[in-house]
């Protein structure tokens, strides 16, 4: 298995129905060389012995809990109509090669894989609108893992829950237990996937804090915060929670937040503020 | 009681190998659909991302439970000593055992990878109580089968009693474990409730005896074999105590959500609101599937009449299917309660006004769920035409010592 290499290209450069296995190394290894090519111009030799060895290795050190991965998402910087973290989502997991099996529309809306949900909230009281996304949210209690019966949904030691494709027999009932609609099954053959994002019909799945980035010690932040801050929103800080010296750490301390659900004391690893 | 002798079933061959022959054809269909949904994926069926368990769950919790129903006539005669209900044991084990499997071949088929039924057999993850009740369904089928053994062979006799009484324990705790699958489940709010499992037995004591009398009074008389007024009255009449037993714990069941203000939207869908699952709870479940048997059960008249007795069960079991649907389905379909306060003007490509999510049963899975039936049906025919399940008469005065003809 290979890990994240694909993350030094430019988002764009995934974002092509041709970025699965095979063709996906070539264009890498081409945009590699590229890279490597424009650096010798402009930098010297230098950085060029930079460029070509940072390619991300895979993980040889087992997870620790020394990290506990999680984002603070503040819903008044969460703009309406703004669906940049949903689509950057899509294309560093492959959700973007999905394609609708079916002509009715409507089946497949609630039948493709989300990993993210934009969704909208009008105050009953009041009327007022708030935006936020929702994904999986990485309880420390979480009930898809308790449920899982085979242990195919599970928790890292750093506080990713995810799902172990390869042990998921497609029971959902991790998604029956999961107070927030976050998972997926995978109802379609999957004609095309990302190497780092193994996805399979038959299997549930969902957002994994971009797992294979994080196995990547130089990678400090997931596809849907990056693309949330390019937009200009920022609304979205990923970080670590036990790292009291983290952006993520120092914006908790700096603006009142809630868990979702936060009566089922899940202790969940995504937050939000202003909700 | 005089000595029952138990026979095999002797219908003619050609009416046997029909039925044989019409229940393979069901499961052969069935064994298709499934080919069918393996190999395109679940888009074919009407389940989601919203309404994860559909009808092949129906079906197969309802058989599950019902098993373990209909495994309680044998236990009324072993462990509670009413010597009028020994001879149904052997029945009563063996279509326990059948709906058993038929329900458990209804799950395994509907599952994303059926391929990796030997993970699930071989990884557990034991804060499960889905891999708890793995154990609890296959410990079943062993409990049963020694439990005939101890009905049916001499050596067995012995231990008829602690069998008996151990299958008793293990059948609850089966129902237990199975409606505890939904009772567990905190993140919604039709579940998170251990009065599920209290239910769960209730309606498996209702329609696991529905079928059993369906089966019992099918089979006698096809073979022409006495069944008694004594036995019929008596297990008419518990029907509908367990009829009456299942009405008082949903009662109890939608007393306890309503207390709570923070269950009010999921009730008032469930009870007022919710379109087809209202109209299943009320008009299904209770007014078909409890209210219109208790009426035939008791009526002076109609309750006289074997026809209308069989009809009874008929409509236990169809309000059975319908509180599947209500309690599985109509569950899932209520959107997640996650913003109090708050209403979801959108969740993703969900909308306001359609964020009850959509499920429309499709012919597959449909097809694989009566497969189940038929399942059960079949290992209870060929049982029954085997090995002496069946008693040769239940007539009164066989049954009933005290019998005295008037």
């Amino acid at each position: 298995m290979t890990y994240a290499s694909h993350s030094h290209s430019s988002p764009d450069a995934i974002d092509t129905p041709d970025s699965i296995d095979a063709v996906d190394t070539d264009r890498r290894q081409f945009l590699h060389y590229a890279a490597a090519g424009v650096a010798t111009v402009a930098l010297g030799g230098g950085a060029v012995l930079t460029t070509l060895t940072a390619t991300a290795e895979p993980r040889t050190t087992p997870v620790t809990s020394t990290h506990r991965w999680g984002m603070l998402i503040d819903t008044t910087k969460c703009a309406a109509g703004c669906d940049a973290c949903v689509t950057a989502c899509e294309r560093e997991n492959g959700l973007n090669l999905q394609q609708s099996p079916t002509d009715d529309a409507a089946d497949w809306a609630d039948q493709q894989s989300a990993w993210i949900r934009k969704v909208t909230l009008r105050d009953n009281l009041t009327g007022q609108v708030t935006q936020l996304p929702l994904m999986c949210q990485h309880c420390a209690e979480p009930p898809c893992v308790d449920v899982c019966p085979t242990g195919a949904s599970f928790k890292r030691a750093d506080g990713i829950v995810m799902v172990d494709r390869h042990t998921c027999i497609g029971c959902r009932y991790c998604m029956m237990a999961c107070p927030y609609q976050a998972r997926s099954f995978v109802h379609q053959p999957v004609a095309q996937k990302l190497t780092q994002v193994p996805r399979g019909k038959g299997c549930v799945e969902s957002c994994n804090l971009c797992v294979s980035r994080r196995d990547d010690d130089r990678q400090t932040s997931t596809a849907c915060a990056d693309a949330c801050a390019a937009s200009g929103q920022g609304a979205i800080v990923f970080g670590d929670l036990n790292d009291p010296n983290s952006p993520l750490h120092q914006a908790l301390a700096q603006v009142n937040s809630r868990q979702i659900r936060q009566e089922l004391n899940l202790n969940t690893g995504v937050r939000y503020a202003g909700l | 009681m005089k000595r029952i002798v138990y026979r095999e079933w002797r219908i003619p061959p050609s009416r046997y190998w029909s039925l044989l022959a019409l229940l393979a054809a069901v499961i052969g269909i069935a064994g298709l659909s499934t080919l069918y949904v393996e190999h395109h994926g679940h888009w074919v069926t009407g389940m989601n991302n919203s309404v994860v368990w559909g009808m092949p769950h129906v079906f197969a919790v309802f058989l599950i439970i019902a098993a373990s129903g209909a495994l309680n006539i044998a236990s009324i005669g072993t462990v509670f000593g009413r010597t009028v209900y020994k001879p149904l044991g052997r029945l009563s084990g063996l279509l326990a055992a059948g709906l058993l499997v038929g329900g458990l071949l209804i799950l395994v088929l509907d599952l994303g990878r059926p391929d990796r039924l030997i993970v699930a057999m071989t990884t557990y993850n034991f804060s499960s109580i889905f891999a708890w009740n793995i154990f609890l369904y296959t410990g079943f089928l062993a409990v049963v089968i020694a439990y005939l053994w101890s009905m049916a062979d001499r050596k067995g006799w012995p231990y008829n009693y602690s069998i008996g009484s151990f299958a008793m324990v293990w059948r609850l705790a089966l129902t237990t474990g199975t409606g505890s699958i939904f009772g567990f489940l905190v993140g919604r709010d039709a579940y998170d409730t251990a009065i599920l499992a209290l239910l769960f037995v209730a309606m498996s004591l209702a329609y696991g005896l529905a079928i059993y009398l369906l089966v019992l009074m099918f089979s006698f008389n096809e073979d022409q074999r006495p069944l008694g007024e004594v036995m019929l009255k008596r297990l008419k009449n518990l029907l509908a105590l367990f009829i009456m037993v299942m009405l008082y714990v949903v009662l109890v069941y939608h007393l306890t959500k309503l207390y709570g203000a923070k269950y009010n939207d999921i009730e008032h869908f469930i009870l007022l609101g919710g379109g087809v699952y209202t109209l299943m709870f009320w008009f299904g479940w209770i007014i078909i599937g409890s209210i219109a048997p208790l009426v035939l059960l008791y009526h002076p008249d109609y309750s006289q009449d074997r026809n209308w007795i069989a009809t009874a069960c008929g409509l236990t079991i169809a309000g059975g299917f319908a509180a599947m649907y209500v309690v599985i389905i109509g569950s899932q379909a209520f959107p997640i309660n996650m913003f109090p306060g708050k209403t979801i003007v959108a969740f993703g490509a969900m909308t306001e006004g359609n964020l009850i999510a959509s499920y429309l049963p499709s012919l597959p899975e449909l097809l694989l769920g009566i497969g189940g039936v038929a399942v059960a049906l079949f290992i209870t025919a060929v049982g029954v035409r085997v090995l002496q399940f069946l008693p040769e008469s239940l007539a009164d005065n066989v049954i009933d010592p005290h019998y005295k003809a008037s």
